[in-house]
């Protein structure tokens, strides 16, 4: 028969499902935001890039229809008797049976069925920086020095051979050719055609009239034609094409990410969790948004020191506190590695709050003069459930004066850490 | 469950063959797939069966997910509830709790049915003898198939809802579509005229009518309601005005989409599209058993017709016979596997006993059906398959051997009674009345709660009146509250929908709910 049409769909059409699977998310988002920012809260700080679990109470996402509910009377057949006969009668099972008339589920329907299902980390990062924005995303414009890319932008009739676009330049040239023969040559093929006809048909008894002469008229033109068609060149300046590129400056897609924390005796481990749980949100949040990010470790206790993460999270010192060090140190670093023409500078420092008294107004000014106007954001979290010390007043007087580019928060236990993230970063109405 | 695998002998004395099967390994190739379907094509052809062209599609099971998603549609709007199906058939199945469907096959011409790469080629061959002959044949014999699908125009008519549906989202945006398309799906089971035979769905007439529609539509809507009454008809005594509808109205989709005031135009054509596509669907869900049953069957007889001819061998057969078994097990109703009773097996068994009856009738059999038994089997099942729905098929065929086969007892479960009760059994007495109460069972308003339009005030608050029969006292279920939500948004003004048994109203819901007392 050999009717059958059999058609290979392996390779198209994937995902078909992906735009019902985002309507999906989308009418749920409030369930799944709230189990991401659970989540965040409970997970292990290395673990934050895997996709998560979702669960919604089955009830939230029935499509409801009409059916019967329970009572009444009903009758059901059933396979596999193996000892009724009819008018046998079976007891009802005791309590929560179906068939118990009225009522017997509680109204609330607690610790009912969980819809469950897994996203993936893409789709736990969108949730999780959802509405929220990079301040000043406005990316760093560069200045003529600065790097550039060539993008190709069309052809040009002008250029270096090194550019010529040969396959373009000879589609000209026999464009140019039809256009400048064609019709000479259809004329020619016309000339020809009555050439032929004319020498085929018997001559003209009268002289006056004798084909000789048209013969030779027709192929005198004939011959002027092709010598003109001869004439038109196979290639002409005006047909060479070359490819054309521009010159576009471009945009910093890069930057660094500062991380300060105070490594003093007073920040237990239990503060620097909080800290690395606030960094790492901070390093995924600019993932989404730059290329190339670059993390930049710096801790202190009274001198600062650029470290790698390992010893950054872990290392424990003792004694007292100087913070300028640390900010004195992230300017250098910045002026001697990170221009600020081409990178992006983003600066989340951590600390419990204590400070040398004499070094506060240090901190706040330096941070006023050399490192604010030079970052894009400056977020300073203070881990602390105890009252503000001298630092954070300090501090605060630089939220007036640069509303942009800093914020400060207080962070008490690591059920904060997220709220207080999305603090930092919410979209700001324009 | 082998009982029930009686192995049909072959028609025609060309047996026995020289076994030269067609390959012996379990990988299957493009090339093999043509074979297979080749050489089943012919011993369908052999059996009579006539089918739409096949359209075999190899997909992947992800594939086999989306379309298992989109509930078979190979085209489907954009809907958050298929999003959740694929969820929901993802997880099972990367969970190894569900083994994917292993065919999907559209009622459409060509036949579409899907083959899942992962499949074996006895698996494959097993698809294709279900799918393209058993399913394809039944689509276009079927009584009901042929009165409300057009299998030529479904694919064409998916294409304009979700163009359609695409366009409004753009305009009126997500958001308003999807509200109006989930209350539509929630009264999609109420989307159907059972008694009437609609006008067969055209995609091409649908497109070129849906503008003229538009404007004739909203027209004859606000005649209807811009009707001014009459002074002494408000004198009348409530009862005694005319209802509006005249008569009680079944197809409350079509009832809203003709007449509910607010609705804007492109409202009404969303509904108008799952309207259409209840309509699709509802000859499936009326003829599960026999749909089933009969793909079964001739994948059964086919197979075994291939295995008959040499053309497949011992190996390819045991595979073959293993997944059938799963396919048409019956768990008892006390096995923690059970869920009810499975279509497959009680389809098959009543297909495979009817040709039984023709072909070895016993007296019992002569008795019963003294129509057919000992007549041309393929015949029978033929009519069989062509004039009947699961509820008039249970009610004609089942026999008192599948009745016995199966073990079939019926269970009253009484709310004013302290015991269940065993009102029949697969014996003498027992099997009329066991054949009429599971008939019964497959009857779609015993399934599904009567609800029909009663009433619109027109002359008054515009209120809309559902009336709910029930039988035997069964009550409506928990979600009759939230349904009346979907209804509400799309009437525009309230609702209310009265449970009434034998004259007096047991039950009253209506939306918005009632503030005050129930005066």
């Amino acid at each position: 028969m050999g009717m059958s049409h059999i058609v290979d769909r392996r390779l198209n059409g994937k995902n078909k499902s992906a735009v019902n699977r985002e309507r999906f998310l989308r009418r749920y988002r409030h369930h799944i935001k709230k189990a991401v920012s659970d989540a965040v809260q409970k997970r292990s700080i290395t673990d934050i890039e895997r996709g998560e679990k979702v669960s919604i109470p089955a009830r939230d996402i029935d499509e409801p229809v009409f059916h019967h509910g329970q009572g009444g009377r009903r009758e059901i057949v059933h396979p596999g008797n193996t000892e009724w006969v009819a008018g046998d009668t079976v007891p009802k099972p005791q309590g929560g049976g179906k068939g118990q008339g009225q009522g017997q589920a509680s109204p609330d329907g607690e610790g009912m069925d969980e819809f469950a299902f897994q996203i993936t980390q893409e789709e736990f990062l969108d949730f999780l920086f959802d509405d929220l924005e990079l301040p000043n995303l406005a990316r760093k414009k560069l200045k003529d020095t600065e790097a550039f890319s060539y993008v190709r932008s069309g052809f040009t009739t002008q250029g270096v051979p090194a550019k010529l676009d040969v396959v373009r330049s000879l589609r000209g040239a026999h464009a140019r050719r039809l256009g400048l023969g064609g019709a000479r040559k259809k004329k020619i093929r016309d000339l020809e055609a009555q050439l032929e006809a004319l020498k085929a048909a018997p001559d003209d008894l009268d002289p006056a009239f004798s084909h000789d002469d048209q013969i030779q008229v027709l192929e005198d033109e004939i011959a002027r034609l092709k010598a003109n068609v001869r004439r038109i060149p196979f290639i002409d300046e005006i047909d060479l094409r070359y490819r054309q590129h521009l010159k576009q400056p471009k945009p910093a897609t890069s930057a660094v990410m500062f991380c300060l924390m105070d490594v003093s005796g007073s920040m237990t481990q239990m503060h620097k969790d909080i800290a690395k749980r606030f960094f790492i949100l901070l390093y995924l949040f600019l993932r989404k948004n730059y290329t190339k990010i670059d993390v930049v470790f710096i801790r202190h206790h009274t001198s600062a020191k650029e470290v790698d993460e390992e010893e950054f999270f872990y290392s424990r010192e003792t004694g007292g506190t100087i913070v300028s060090s640390a900010l004195k140190l992230m300017h250098r670093i910045v002026e001697s590695r990170y221009s600020p023409d081409e990178w992006n500078i983003y600066a989340a420092q951590a600390s419990d709050g204590d400070n040398w008294n004499d070094d506060s107004p240090i901190c706040s000014k330096l941070l006023a003069e050399r490192i604010l106007p030079m970052v894009q954001y400056y977020s300073y979290i203070e881990i602390t459930p105890q009252d503000h010390q001298m630092l954070w007043y300090e501090y605060e007087k630089l939220l007036g004066q640069f509303p942009q580019s800093f914020a400060m928060q207080q962070i008490a236990d690591p059920g904060d850490i997220y709220p207080v993230f999305r603090q930092l970063f919410e979209r700001k109405a324009a | 469950m082998s009982s029930l695998i009686d192995r049909p002998t072959t028609p025609g004395p060309d047996q026995p063959q020289a076994r030269t099967p067609i390959s012996t390994s379990s990988e299957w190739t493009f090339e093999l797939i043509r074979k297979y379907d080749e050489e089943i094509a012919k011993c369908a052809a052999e059996f009579g069966l006539d089918t739409y062209p096949n359209q075999l599609e190899v997909i992947t099971a992800e594939q086999m997910m989306d379309a298992y998603s989109s509930v078979g549609m190979p085209v489907g709007y954009h809907h958050w509830s298929f999003g959740k199906q694929f969820l929901q058939t993802a997880k099972g199945y990367q969970r190894g709790q569900m083994g994917l469907a292993y065919e999907i096959v559209i009622n459409s011409n060509p036949c579409i049915a899907y083959l899942m790469e992962e499949n074996t080629l006895p698996m494959q061959a097993l698809v294709i003898a279900h799918a393209c002959y058993g399913h394809n044949s039944f689509f276009k014999g079927n009584y009901l198939f042929q009165t409300w699908t057009d299998a030529s125009a479904i694919v064409d008519y998916l294409v304009f809802a979700r163009n359609y549906v695409s366009e409004c989202e753009e305009r009126y945006g997500v958001d308003a579509v999807e509200e109006i398309l989930d209350s539509c799906h929630a009264l999609m089971n109420y989307g159907v005229d059972r008694y009437k035979r609609p006008s067969p769905i055209s995609a091409a007439e649908e497109a070129r009518r849906q503008t003229e529609r538009e404007e004739y539509e909203q027209r004859r809507i606000n005649d209807l309601w811009r009707t001014i009454p009459k002074a002494h008809e408000g004198d009348d005594p409530v009862h005694r005005r005319p209802r509006y509808p005249e008569e009680p109205h079944e197809n409350l989709l079509y009832f809203i989409e003709k007449n509910a005031p607010l609705l804007e135009t492109w409202q009404r054509e969303l509904v108008r599209i799952v309207r259409k596509l209840a309509q699709y669907f509802y000859p499936q869900r009326q003829t599960q058993v026999m749909n089933e049953g009969w793909a079964s069957f001739w994948h059964y007889t086919l197979l075994n017709r291939m295995y008959d001819k040499g053309l497949v061998n011992d190996g390819f057969m045991l595979e073959f016979l293993q997944s059938h078994s799963a396919v048409v097990y019956q768990p008892p109703f006390n096995s923690p596997w059970y869920s009810g009773i499975n279509p497959y097996t009680l389809g098959f068994s009543i297909f495979s006993d009817l040709r039984r009856i023709c072909e070895n009738p016993t007296d019992e059999d002569r008795e019963w059906f003294p129509d057919f038994a000992g007549t041309d089997w393929l015949e029978t099942l033929h009519f069989a398959m062509q004039n009947f729905k699961d509820e008039s098929f249970i009610q004609q065929f089942l026999s008192p051997k599948v009745m016995r086969d199966l073990r079939l007892f019926a269970l009253e479960n009484d709310d004013q009674a302290d015991h269940y009760l065993i009102t029949a059994i697969h014996d003498d007495p027992g099997y009329r009345p066991l054949r009429e109460k599971l008939a019964r069972q497959y009857n779609l308003s015993y399934r599904e709660p009567n609800i029909q339009v009663w009433n619109v005030d027109i002359r008054g608050d515009r209120s809309l009146t559902l009336r709910h029969i029930p039988v035997d006292r069964v009550p409506l279920g928990q979600d009759t509250q939230e349904v009346l939500k979907h209804a509400h948004r799309l009437w525009g003004f309230d609702v209310h929908l009265e449970s009434m048994d034998e004259g007096n109203v047991v039950a009253r819901f209506r939306c918005p709910p009632d503030q005050g007392d129930d005066a």
